[in-house]
């Protein structure tokens, strides 16, 4: 039965953001008898609810609110308003996301021990190692069914795998493979198998890929301790003279302002929203906004070096058949500064359907070859790669100076220019790419830019020093003892790896970090 | 106000690129092979009918019939009798294209005029439109082998997903 708080109750932890963070941490903190109310601004959209159609997905679950742009990127030319495509919904970006679980390399975790100074890099080593995660990732996996993890078998290969596998097998790569998915590949953990649906992105209609919204949620609800609280937008956190945070003020279901008291606050709104409610809640003791002490709140914005490559061969691929992140080479993940670059990246199968392929293969394109391209579509094949970009300062989120939301709040603009490592990696990637599907026969292949970032990072990042970050090495702020971020905005330094394991670890290890200070009485 | 008449089917039977749009007078518009026609709100069949003729040409797909692009322009039309901006827009680059005679250049023609006004609002307001006006249409799907939802037919788990015969070692 899920609980129900009341608005004066100040013995709960409020945790903002349901997602892959929010919403492990929320569960994890119900599973120890702590009482967690769960604030999500976006709507309770079930597994019934989900549609196989593109742009009827991305206009029901996609967070949408306005927001604005700058810098270099194209993403600010194609998609001015839209600097990311993530979810406002319960379950968050958990609802869209792919299901790649990787854990992070050693070296990725001590960057700048590793890569030395960059120029430009903001870069600092995490104040936490692998061997410390490998425990957290272990039980993280566990939760999520990660194929090719803890005996559970690797799903079988598409037809958009095997372009890859037979190309990567050509090239001479030797470490490639369905990936390490939480998506299952047999019954598990009360959810069925993957029926090749393909339409990941637009929440997986079988549940066979995890997502908070019908695993962690509905197992802390059913303990009875956690009251999860959609259509629920923090707008401010609030803090008492001695500086604690003392509560959060929303606008609920129905547009009205209520204030949830709280013992601990957990932030998870992802790496626009976290560090915009940080700076959203300045106050007179707070000028600057909340644990922004070191004034790296909004901070090095990490977004991924992304980029896709797509081919067309002179027979069919289907490739949209089936898992849509269906398969990974990871020969260049590996720091080898030979390649001319520092970090490495992975190389995922992806697809696209028809209507997002027109708005993605080359925003703003027209003409005879862009519809050639289309015309190829049944005889594609695609890959995304993502490999580590380097964080810099003035890549970030600030608070617009004029345009306001809904609520009267200021609205994010988000800067990113990509640093010169971060170009040396893409073109890099994209030749590899493309010599991927040459091997194999492909009469055209295609360099795609950077979509609307998806793993947004870094802007409120731990550091062992409160000068360097904003939060310590449990995701606690240096400033506020009581107040935690829980997402991905958290990250030190972003990694070649897809963000959400990472994520889902470091919620599970926080909430026991929390539970002990609780009974310490320290927070 | 008068629908649009769409025929959905007549791209199927369709395959030449000159059955091109005419206005017939008024505000209506009709494929040159007869198989759909449209009435506007806003704008002229005129006017219409070189839009009709410009997405074709940002967007060529020889197999397509003009009703596909008509659709596009069918969308347009309903915007702008709501949105006196647009209409301006849609009514400015119709009146480029008339100056240009763009409806009696050949596709090397038309491409060249489009390239100089490709940073135009009034082209980008078609273009965006056409971006899905014609790729998020079930009806091009079909023609571009793209076979829309799935999981109400069981996904592809017994349908195809790994059913590709023409890669040696994969």
């Amino acid at each position: 039965m899920a609980a129900k708080y009341e608005l004066s109750d100040d013995s709960v932890v409020v945790v903002i953001g349901s997602g892959a963070g929010g919403g492990t941490l929320s569960n994890e903190l119900a599973q120890k008898g702590v009482k967690v109310v769960l604030l999500e601004a976006g709507g309770r959209h079930e597994i019934e609810d989900f549609v196989n159609d593109e742009w009827a997905s991305f206009g029901n679950i996609s967070w949408l609110d306005k927001r604005t742009t700058s810098g270099t990127w194209r993403v600010a030319k194609d998609f001015a308003g839209l600097p990311a495509w993530i979810v406002k919904a319960v379950g968050g970006s958990t609802v869209h996301w792919a299901g790649a679980s990787l854990r992070f390399q050693e070296h990725e975790f001590k960057v700048k021990s590793t890569y030395g100074d960059i120029a430009g890099a903001n870069l600092l080593d995490w104040p936490i190692t692998l061997a410390e995660m490998e425990p957290y990732y272990d039980r993280a996996e566990d939760k999520m069914g990660v194929t090719g993890t803890h005996g559970i078998p690797r799903l079988p290969g598409n037809n958009n795998f095997r372009v890859l596998a037979a190309g990567a097998k050509k090239l001479g790569y030797k470490e490639f493979h369905t990936g390490n998915m939480a998506i299952n590949s047999q019954p598990r953990d009360g959810r069925g198998s993957c029926q090749q649906i393909g339409f990941c992105f637009q929440g997986c209609k079988s549940g066979a890929k995890w997502s908070t919204l019908y695993t962690e949620i509905p197992k802390g609800e059913a303990t009875g301790k956690l009251e999860v609280r959609p259509a629920s937008q923090a707008l401010q956190i609030q803090h008492d003279d001695s500086g604690k945070v003392t509560g959060v003020l929303y606008a609920d279901k129905d547009g009205k302002q209520q204030v949830q008291k709280a013992r601990v606050v957990a932030v998870a709104g992802n790496s626009i929203e976290s560090p915009r409610l940080l700076l959203n809640s300045a106050t007179p003791k707070y000028p600057d906004g909340l644990a922004n002490s070191s004034g790296q709140v909004g901070k090095n914005y990490m977004r991924h070096m992304t980029g896709s490559v797509y081919a067309i061969f002179d027979k069919p691929v289907h490739m949209y058949r089936g898992t849509t992140m269906a398969g990974i080479i990871r020969d260049e993940s590996a720091f080898k500064p030979d390649r001319g670059f520092v970090g490495g990246y992975e190389m995922e199968t992806l697809s696209l359907g028809l209507p997002f392929m027109a708005a993605f293969l080359d925003p703003g394109a027209w003409g005879r070859d862009f519809s050639k391209a289309m015309e190829g579509y049944a005889s594609m094949a695609g890959m995304w790669l993502v490999g580590e970009d380097m964080p810099q300062e003035k890549n970030g989120v600030t608070l617009h100076a004029s345009e306001k939301d809904q609520f009267g709040l200021p609205v994010p603009n988000v800067n990113f220019d990509d640093h010169a490592n971060d170009v040396a990696m893409r073109e890099h990637a994209y030749k590899q790419g493309s010599a991927v599907y040459d091997a194999v026969g492909a009469t055209k292949t295609f360099k795609t830019p950077p979509y609307p970032s998806t793993h947004n990072l870094g802007t409120n990042r731990m550091a062992e020093k409160a000068s360097d970050g904003v939060v310590n090495k449990h995701g606690q702020t240096h400033d506020i003892a009581n107040l935690f971020i829980s997402d991905g905005s958290q990250f030190t330094t972003g990694a070649a790896e897809n963000p959400t394991l990472t994520i889902v670890a470091l919620a599970i290890r926080q909430a026991e970090y929390i539970t002990d200070q609780m009974a310490k009485n320290e927070i | 106000m008068t629908k649009a008449i769409m025929n959905r089917r007549a791209f199927l039977a369709a395959s030449s690129a000159g059955a091109i749009a005419v206005a017939v007078g008024g505000n209506l518009v009709i494929g040159a092979n007869g198989a759909w026609a449209m009435s506007t709100k806003a704008l002229t069949g005129d006017e219409a009918a070189m839009l009709v003729r410009m997405a074709r040409a940002t967007y060529p797909h020889d197999m397509l019939d003009d009703a596909i692009y008509g659709k596009v322009v069918y969308s347009l039309d309903e915007k702008a009798s709501a949105d006196a901006t647009l209409l301006k827009n849609l009514q400015e680059g119709a009146a480029t294209l008339k100056e240009k005679k763009f409806d009696t250049l050949d596709e090397a023609g038309q491409a060249a005029v489009l390239k100089e006004i490709e940073s135009s609002t009034p082209f980008q307001a078609v273009r965006g439109e056409c971006i899905t006006g014609i790729y998020n249409n079930p009806d091009v799907w079909k023609v571009l082998g793209y076979e829309g939802a799935s999981a109400e037919l069981g996904g592809y788990i017994n349908r195809g997903f790994s059913d590709i015969d023409w890669l040696q070692d994969a």
